[in-house]
């Protein structure tokens, strides 16, 4: 049986220098900026505020909602059902296609007050043990108790979008030690919708069944 | 001296082992800090606490001051004022003189650590040793160049390029013309310092007897220095709308040099705003950081009303405190409240008026967002935030990939 190592990330954000008023601009730099820069945006604000509510913004949509009163675009952006998408790639055309059906609808744009600009950024990320293994189901429902925040972001998030892989660590590792009911209860899991710590209650609840 | 260890009740293990490991994957690597001054000013205030840490997490980090003379000190407070969108005049030979005085500390200074960590525009110029030295430059720059004067800025530019990278504090000073990679570290706050430790109630009790301020009734502050800049002129009419309809006390308290012409002018306006409304408190502190401390804690509502601000880190100062604050959305300031979720952002007087009458009348409102905001302060602008930024900093000078595995 294949040991399971809690891995954890750490990120050095990138400024890229580009900035938009409107969401003209907004679409524009969104389809020539690296996917690095689409992850961030629809990720950080899970990370950061992880501890605030279950409300998954991403920064799109939070920007044209606050900044730019565009609540109905920014509800259609917001209510995107991350956890489908494939490739981050797919994500961007998902968001670029609302925001082009919003210009086409809505014919005129007006700017955002100078200082309220969304400035687009990027990370670059470094991945490290986090310093707990799990050789069977006990020892990894008790390690999921404590691990870092961090490391369960890394593994449910990190690992399916912007690694490619088709599904979360979790729920691979279940299946591969045979634990397949398991891990397609997690996979049915929506982890957009609530905060981290949540998150991690829901994991250890399914995961008890079988303690 | 403060430990690293000392940071572990608030922060708790995990974060203090992400330190070490990454701290150990910088072994044998050696860090050069250099800025213009040891002492005075927010830059020196950081690097005397970044560098010991730093060493006692293993990390073999220095830090050196380039040497100027009153020339050289009169043109570069030039620069800073220039590069914070003031109008400046500058000569030929203000520039010469510049390349000149780096140049002889470049003869001066061994620059030959493997990463070298220049900070703010004084010593930019070192990097013309760059390609002998083959290491890694990386330039850090403290000051708001959203708008930043041209020709000080093209000047500087031709620097910047020749660094591996350069460290801006905010997504908005980020700059589209640079070619080299940027990366934004914003600043921190020590919760161990005087101005942020948990203080007895007593103490806190006693500081605001002292002034006459009254605490059982709620007390709504501003700390901040007496410039036109941080709008205390704005913040008295803020209060005299809302205590039409709330009982409140009002408390400006900040320094203020008595040789600073400007902040005595501003001084005697708020005076003057200020009439005899005996629940108007105007402190002119000296320089007691406890004494801050106390007033921020004592206070129910805390407020930043800036027209202008670097980062404004009085903010999370006040969130780390548990208040609940109400600042402009200026500078640094957005990327530490998140408007309704950890403070309240407003961009007028009356704006400001609305959000203070909402706090006092909803105290469970008011007491949520400072619970919020201290949350977001301890994740995002502890000193151990900062100090891991800067690891991973160091560390990108070797590995440059999207994604690094360790």
């Amino acid at each position: 049986m294949p040991d399971f190592e809690f891995k954890t990330e750490l990120h050095l954000v990138k400024l890229l220098g580009v900035k938009a008023r409107n969401i003209q601009e907004l679409l524009d730099n969104l389809q020539n900026v690296p996917l690095s820069s689409v992850y961030y945006h629809t990720h950080r604000f899970l990370k950061q505020h992880h501890f605030l509510s279950p409300e998954p913004p991403n920064d799109f949509a939070y920007w044209i909602k606050n900044t730019l009163n565009l609540k109905t675009l920014s509800e259609e952006i917001a209510s995107i059902d991350t956890v489908k998408y494939e490739s981050l790639k797919e994500l961007r055309s998902e968001i670029s296609g609302i925001i082009s059906s919003c210009l086409e609808r809505e014919k005129e744009f007006h700017n955002c007050q100078k200082g309220d600009e969304f400035h687009f950024m990027s990370c670059q990320t470094f991945v490290m043990p986090a310093g707990k293994k799990a050789s069977d189901l006990k020892e990894f429902y008790e390690a999921m108790k404590t691990v870092d925040i961090s490391s369960i972001y890394f593994h449910i998030f990190e690992a399916k979008l912007r690694l490619k892989r088709n599904e979360n660590d979790f729920q691979a590792w279940l299946g591969e030690i045979g634990e397949k009911e398991l891990a397609r209860k997690l996979s049915n899991l929506d982890p957009y919708n609530m905060t981290l710590e949540n998150l991690r209650k829901q994991i250890l609840k399914i995961l008890a069944v079988k303690i | 001296m403060i430990n690293i260890k000392d940071y572990e009740p608030i922060t708790g293990s995990n974060t203090l082992d992400e330190l070490y490991s990454l701290a150990e994957k910088l072994k044998g690597k050696r860090i050069q800090n250099i800025n213009s001054t040891a002492v005075g000013g927010g830059v020196a205030e950081i690097l005397t606490k970044m560098v010991p840490l730093l060493n006692q997490l293993g990390v073999a980090a220095r830090w050196n001051v380039i040497k100027g003379d009153g020339k050289f000190f009169n043109i570069t407070k030039k620069f800073h004022n220039a590069l914070h969108g003031k109008t400046e005049i500058f000569s030929k030979e203000d520039f010469d003189y510049f390349i000149e005085v780096n140049r002889a500390n470049l003869a001066e200074l061994d620059l030959s650590d493997d990463i070298m960590f220049i900070h703010d525009p004084q010593p930019i110029a070192l990097v013309e040793k760059k390609n002998e030295m083959k290491n890694s430059w990386l330039w850090r720059c403290h000051i708001d160049v959203t708008e930043a004067q041209k020709e000080v800025y093209e000047f500087l530019k031709t620097y910047i390029d020749s660094y591996d990278s350069c460290v801006f504090s905010a997504p908005a000073f980020s700059k589209k013309d640079l070619t080299i990679p940027q990366i934004m570290i914003s600043p921190s706050i020590d919760p161990l310092s005087d101005k942020n430790k948990e203080l007895p109630d007593e103490f806190t009790a006693s500081i605001f007897e002292k002034h006459g301020i009254d605490l059982k009734r709620p007390v709504v502050t501003q700390i901040s220095r007496f410039d036109y800049l941080k709008d205390p002129v704005g913040v008295i009419e803020v209060y005299k709308k809302v205590k039409k309809h709330n009982d409140c006390q009002l408390v400006l308290a900040g320094g203020g040099a008595t040789d600073d012409p400007e902040g005595m002018q501003v001084l005697e306006e708020v005076r003057t705003a200020a009439g005899q409304d005996a629940d108007i408190h105007i402190l002119l502190l000296p320089p007691d950081d406890l004494q801050i401390n106390a007033l921020q804690r004592g206070s129910t509502i805390l407020l930043q009303k800036s027209l202008k601000e670097g980062f404004g880190l009085t903010v999370s100062e006040a969130l780390w405190k548990e208040k609940p604050v109400i600042a402009s959305a200026v500078g640094g300031i957005p990327l530490q409240i998140t408007h309704k979720y950890s403070g309240l952002l407003a961009y007028s007087i009356d704006g400001t008026a609305y959000y203070l009458k909402q706090l006092l009348n909803n105290p469970d409102y008011a007491r949520q967002l400072g619970k919020n905001g201290k949350e977001n302060v301890k994740n995002n602008f502890l000193i151990t935030r900062h100090l891991k930024e800067y690891l991973l900093l160091f560390l990108s000078t070797s590995y440059r990939e999207d994604i690094t595995y360790f």
